[in-house]
């Protein structure tokens, strides 16, 4: 095809490139563009991705949004209240209220309240304890921080727990572990599930066979029991490190079965597509015929189903954690954290320990409402 | 039908025998063998055992054979009805889980119950309302029921109802009936307590159910045969629960097949967290004291659970959808 040929048409189109009109765009603009052009209408999921964006920010760097070191107690601060930000005293401010205790003479337990009375100033992107970005770079820069580090009492803007550590700090941190706990069991499970999957659906017959076999038999087993009884079998002298990929390997091991039946499904159809079959007679690998012509069309499902996977993921592992069967104390995650307020007298005594969960309930439900937006905007016939 | 039925039926021992091996080799998981750390407890406690005695133990769970020697002497005490003895509570297991098994079927199908009964009218209402009021409640209430675990609703409810209301709200029975045995009166305050575990445990499971019910039921409601019905004069809420709602509701029962045994499994969570006198909390005792006999068994019978589930649920989409039992008879 020449251009000579249609001199006027590539000259308007050169001067006035929006007179491409609606469905112009639609017909020449790519799967992806059209994926996202869909997404977009949803606002919802627009919000939702928002927050999430936001969330992962403060997953990545947890020192700059904490206000001090997760692992520091203190013996005589435990169970403080949560010292909300005040924004407007007679005029805008940035301060909190500092706390007072006194000892209760009849349990001669501590108690904490806020005085109103005494202020301690804030300011942003102050001076804190040491911390070291992506493990690397030692700053001392945080996003909140007293105004005087030297001479103010440590602010605690989520209260303490039973320890006196700073529940805002440890939070943040475990934002981190509970993500990336998620997002890397999700993404085992993805490889598993389109490795077997795509074997089952491509090659069929024997092999077609006993993975078939293997995914129903797993998906007749409840995997509450399973997880429970492989983190306990994990021994408690392994570091934190190495609890952390058990863990992610152990929630990995049976969630990867419903995507290995959707790729199955996908591929067994797109066999006798016409494009594979061309493939095919033009020599290529079978390698190169999976990965390069027949994944790249389930993109969209497989991003889709992923999305929806990590909220799942992120729950169990707060529930095995929750359970004192995943990680386990020094490491910090949303399961960890509500270990804390397994027992009632903790939780009347310190409603603020129940906070971590509302963490879990947003992150879960953005990602629901992200992961639906998504499908609606991968599935043409919506 | 029953040709059907018998076919699932012949394929339980097999399932059962693979699940049983599954269990053994969790159970088989930890390092050392249980009656050392059995040992190690009692001598760490201060008593002690004679070797004979220890012999005798490792003889009877053949402990210094092969691990298959080991898998044989154990599946054939199950089959016996033999379940072994709890090292850490001192009773037989048999004992143990007996009760505690009833009182979870009890919970599991009553929130199964419970999760439909709720699931099909909210899902009706919401569909046939579309973008009102009500729509709109119960979609963010499906949000956000998917989106908080089970146990987080328990800690929350917990807390308020002490809270505010000053009320402990754990365990199935008042304590004077705890350790009675079953009356009329023991079965009425069951039922005074088991509604809330129920509650929890069925929000997740109604908010799904309602979604899918309430997907399927608008894309029924616009189908001609409803412009013919209501041509033909039929009263509305007639027509709806008769045509469409029949139709959408097909799609929910398909679901039968994982919800049952998700309820089971899935109550081991609230059950910790309302101290239930379930075989939830006594399997995580039992990992967490390395007592694998007492674990083993419980794991085994939550796949039981979940085997019947599975076979309740076959049966009655069978029943209730004929393309099924017409196919695979």
């Amino acid at each position: 095809m020449s251009v000579e040929l249609q001199p006027e048409a590539e000259i308007s189109a050169v001067a006035k490139p929006d007179s491409l009109d609606k469905a112009d765009a639609v017909s020449v603009a790519s799967n992806w563009k059209l994926v996202w052009w869909r997404f977009r209408k949803h606002r919802l999921a627009m919000v939702s991705g928002v927050v999430l964006i936001l969330i992962a920010t403060i997953a990545a760097f947890p020192g700059f949004f904490s206000t001090q070191a997760p692992h520091e107690s203190d013996s005589k601060g435990s169970f403080m209240p949560p010292q909300g930000i005040h924004f407007w005293d007679d005029g805008p401010a940035f301060f909190v209220n500092a706390t007072k205790g006194a000892r209760n003479p009849r349990t001669l337990r501590m108690e904490w309240v806020l005085d109103e009375g005494e202020t301690i100033p804030l300011r942003l992107f102050g001076r804190g304890y040491e911390w070291k970005a992506l493990g690397l770079f030692p700053t001392r820069l945080h996003l909140v921080a007293v105004a005087n580090p030297d001479t103010d009492k440590p602010i605690h803007l989520l209260g303490t727990d039973r320890l006196g550590r700073d529940q805002w700090s440890r939070l943040v941190h475990g934002t981190q572990v509970s993500l990336s706990i998620g997002l890397l069991a999700v993404f085992l499970s993805t490889v598993i599930g389109i490795a077997l999957g795509g074997i089952s659906g491509y090659f069929g017959g024997l092999a077609d066979m006993v993975i078939q076999r293997v995914v129903e038999l797993l998906q007749s087993i409840p995997p509450i029991p399973i997880w429970l009884a492989l983190s306990a079998a994990l021994p408690r002298s392994w570091s934190v490190t190495t609890t952390y990929l058990a863990i992610t390997g152990i929630l990995a091991l049976i969630t990867w079965t419903s995507l290995a039946r959707e790729v199955r499904g996908r591929f067994l159809a797109l066999r006798e597509e016409d494009f594979v079959v061309a493939a095919k007679l033009s020599g290529c690998s079978q390698m190169r015929i999976v990965f390069r012509h027949m994944v790249p069309t389930m993109n969209s499902h497989i991003i889709a189903a992923v999305t929806l996977a990590i909220p799942v993921m992120i729950i169990n592992e707060t529930f095995l954690s929750f359970l004192g069967l995943g990680l386990r104390p020094p490491a910090i995650s949303w399961g960890v954290l509500l270990q804390e307020a397994q027992n009632l007298q903790s939780v009347a005594l310190a409603p603020w320990l129940l906070l971590p969960g509302l963490a879990v309930i947003i992150t879960v439900l953005a990602l629901n409402i992200l992961g639906d937006g998504l499908r609606d905007a991968a599935d043409p016939y919506h | 039908m029953l040709v059907y039925i018998v076919k699932r039926l012949l394929l339980l021992p097999l399932l059962l025998l693979v699940f049983s091996v599954i269990a053994f080799i969790l159970i088989q998981a930890p390092p050392g063998d249980f009656v050392t750390s059995y040992v190690a407890e009692l001598a760490a406690s201060g008593s002690s055992m004679d070797r004979l005695q220890i012999d005798a133990l490792r003889e009877l769970y053949g402990l210094d054979r092969p691990g298959y020697v080991q898998y044989f002497k154990w599946l054939t005490r199950m089959l016996q009805g033999d379940l072994g003895v709890s090292l850490d509570f001192q009773k037989p297991i048999s004992e143990l889980i007996g009760q505690r098994l009833l009182l979870t079927v009890i919970l599991g199908l009553s929130t199964f119950l419970f999760t439909f009964a709720v699931a099909i009218p909210i899902g009706t209402i919401s569909a046939t309302r579309q973008y009102s009021f009500f729509d709109y409640f119960f979609t963010v209430f499906n949000y956000v029921g998917v989106a908080t675990p089970t146990f987080m609703t328990a800690l929350i409810l917990m807390w308020l109802a002490f809270s505010k209301l000053g009320i402990t709200i754990t365990g199935l029975f008042s304590p004077e009936f705890a350790d009675e045995p079953w009356s009329f009166a023991r079965t009425v305050d069951l039922g005074k307590h088991i509604w809330l575990p129920i509650v929890i445990l069925g929000m997740d499971g109604t908010a799904r159910l309602a979604r899918i019910l309430r997907a399927n039921l608008l894309d029924e409601l616009n189908k001609p045969y409803m412009e013919m019905a209501r041509a033909k004069g039929m009263p509305e809420w007639r027509l709806i629960m008769k045509y469409p709602v029949r139709l959408a509701i097909n799609p929910l029962v398909s679901s039968l097949g994982w919800y049952l045994p998700l309820i089971f499994s899935g109550s081991l969570i609230v059950a910790t967290v309302l101290n239930l006198p379930t075989i939830g909390p006594l399997l995580l005792r039992s990992l967490i004291g390395q007592d694998m006999f007492l674990a083993g068994a419980i794991v085994l019978s939550y796949f039981g659970l979940a085997v019947i589930g599975t076979l309740l649920s076959d049966i009655l989409l069978a029943w209730l959808d004929p393309r099924i039992r017409m196919e695979e008879a």
